[in-house]
């Protein structure tokens, strides 16, 4: 119940980005791995009724995920940053959440209706989240990171969820 | 037994040695201690790699800008070798870049595999052709007694790539061939030159110039055209299948020209059937 609680408080701290270390200081994957399922789900849900099409998009959201986070976070330790694998890790996976919001936004708009109307509104939608969480995630990181290689850092942040964005707006229910 | 002076502070204690006060015949609790040893020699093993890694990673934004710009400036001086800035950063990125992009190549041409993911293709087509083709190119340079060390021959394809990127980039949303071909020869051109009179600033001889530039330069060349049409809207291979394969071969090349060149001959072959 407590952990529950701390997850909570940690998804308040994505969605109000203030430098503050709470989410560095005591790291936990909880977060991440919910919101990474809940993402890969409903991006798979649009292709579950064809059976070769399912496997590998759940796989893909979940590995694109874990391995992009890793790679990331390999990349500020080289570049001499001073934040543990895990914070890392865990900062990065709890900035999914505006993207996992922007998602079931999307599915809701899909359910209303196709069309260049709504194919506007998901683009603003998630526009709007790629940026929240691309800044989000640099609010926390940008701190461990000597001042002048912020840029080097956050461009592979900013194509990570680049990537991710991109996935969720070209999703469309077959 | 004493322990030898460590060189790097914290590290754990070499093999053989164990902490002070351990009796020699705890068999259980040596067991524990052994197996404990060696994840923590593992783990400090692993940030001792990420160590031997970080000069290579020791850049500014603005160098890596800088670079990124002369990736496509070719430069001719071929009596002095040339400098090539050994570091991954900016190579590191440009895969990954290009893996991007080949995703949503892929995505918007319906590409199918039936075993694997698309995202395992694209980072196995980029990082086997980076890591692939600068192998191959470091050996050839070895035989071919070119001047070049495997992270600055890493370092110069891996900047090569940006050209391929901007056409990729642009080729996969804007679907012209005649642009393609324009990007291919242009972009892809200058960052292939580019690489091309850096290794022969390089490299002494005729003969070896002309194995290790040529070689190079095809292999680049070719993968740009392999990435593009394997990943393209595949308009022409919907038209084969479609109509059949017993179609006269220039009609598969390219689109806008066999529109007007089979008009003309349907013309002049109804004109031939009238006269006659």
């Amino acid at each position: 119940m407590r952990d529950l609680k701390a997850v909570g408080k940690k998804f308040v701290h994505v969605m109000y980005p203030r430098k503050s270390s709470a989410l560095l200081r005591d790291w936990d994957l909880w977060g991440p791995l919910v919101l990474c399922v809940a993402l890969a789900l409903m991006l798979q849900g649009g292709s579950a009724d064809s059976k070769d099409d399912g496997g590998p998009q759940f796989a893909e959201v979940f590995v694109i995920i874990w391995f992009g986070a890793v790679v990331i976070t390999l990349n500020s330790k080289l570049l001499g940053g001073t934040i543990s694998f895990f914070q890392s890790l865990c900062v990065l996976g709890y900035c999914v959440m505006p993207l996992t919001v922007a998602m079931l936004v999307c599915r809701l708009v899909l359910l209303a209706g196709g069309g260049t109307v709504s194919f506007i509104v998901r683009l603003i939608v998630v526009g709007a989240m790629f940026a929240w969480s691309t800044l989000a995630s640099t609010a926390f990181l940008a701190d461990s990171q000597p001042p002048n290689r912020k840029a080097l850092v956050v461009y592979p942040i900013f194509l990570f969820y680049f990537v991710i964005s991109w996935m969720i707006l070209t999703f469309t229910p077959q | 037994h004493r322990c030898p002076p460590c060189r790097t502070p914290g590290c754990p204690p070499p093999h053989g040695s164990r902490p002070r006060g351990r009796p020699a015949g705890a068999t259980h609790g040596g067991s524990m201690w052994q197996v404990g040893k060696r994840q923590a020699s593992r783990a400090f093993s692993l940030y001792a790699n990420i160590d031997i890694l970080r000069p290579y990673f020791d850049v500014e934004p603005v160098q890596v800008r800088a670079r990124l710009l002369e990736s496509m400036i070719p430069v001719k001086m071929i009596n002095f070798p040339q400098k090539i800035a050994g570091e991954l950063y900016g190579p590191l990125m440009l895969v990954f870049t290009l893996v991007a992009i080949l995703l949503h190549g892929m995505k918007t041409s319906d590409t199918i595999i039936r075993e694997g993911t698309l995202m395992g293709t694209a980072i196995g087509t980029c990082f086997g052709y980076w890591l692939g083709v600068s192998s191959f190119m470091y050996f050839l340079a070895y035989l071919c007694n070119a001047q070049i060390t495997m992270v600055q021959m890493l370092s110069l394809l891996g900047y090569g790539l940006f050209g391929h990127c901007i056409t990729l980039l642009v080729t996969y949303n804007i679907h012209f061939h005649s642009l393609f071909y324009i990007f291919w020869l242009v972009v892809g051109g200058l960052s292939t030159l580019r690489m091309v009179a850096v290794l022969v600033s390089r490299t002494v001889g005729h003969t070896q110039r002309l194995i290790l530039c040529g070689t190079l330069a095809a292999l680049h060349m070719l993968f740009l055209l392999y990435l593009h049409f394997a990943y393209h809207k595949v308009v022409e291979g919907i038209l084969d299948t479609l109509e059949g394969p017993n179609m006269p071969p220039f009609q598969r090349v390219a689109r806008d020209i066999p529109v007007v060149s089979n008009a003309v001959l349907n013309t002049t072959a109804k004109a031939i059937a009238l006269t006659l």
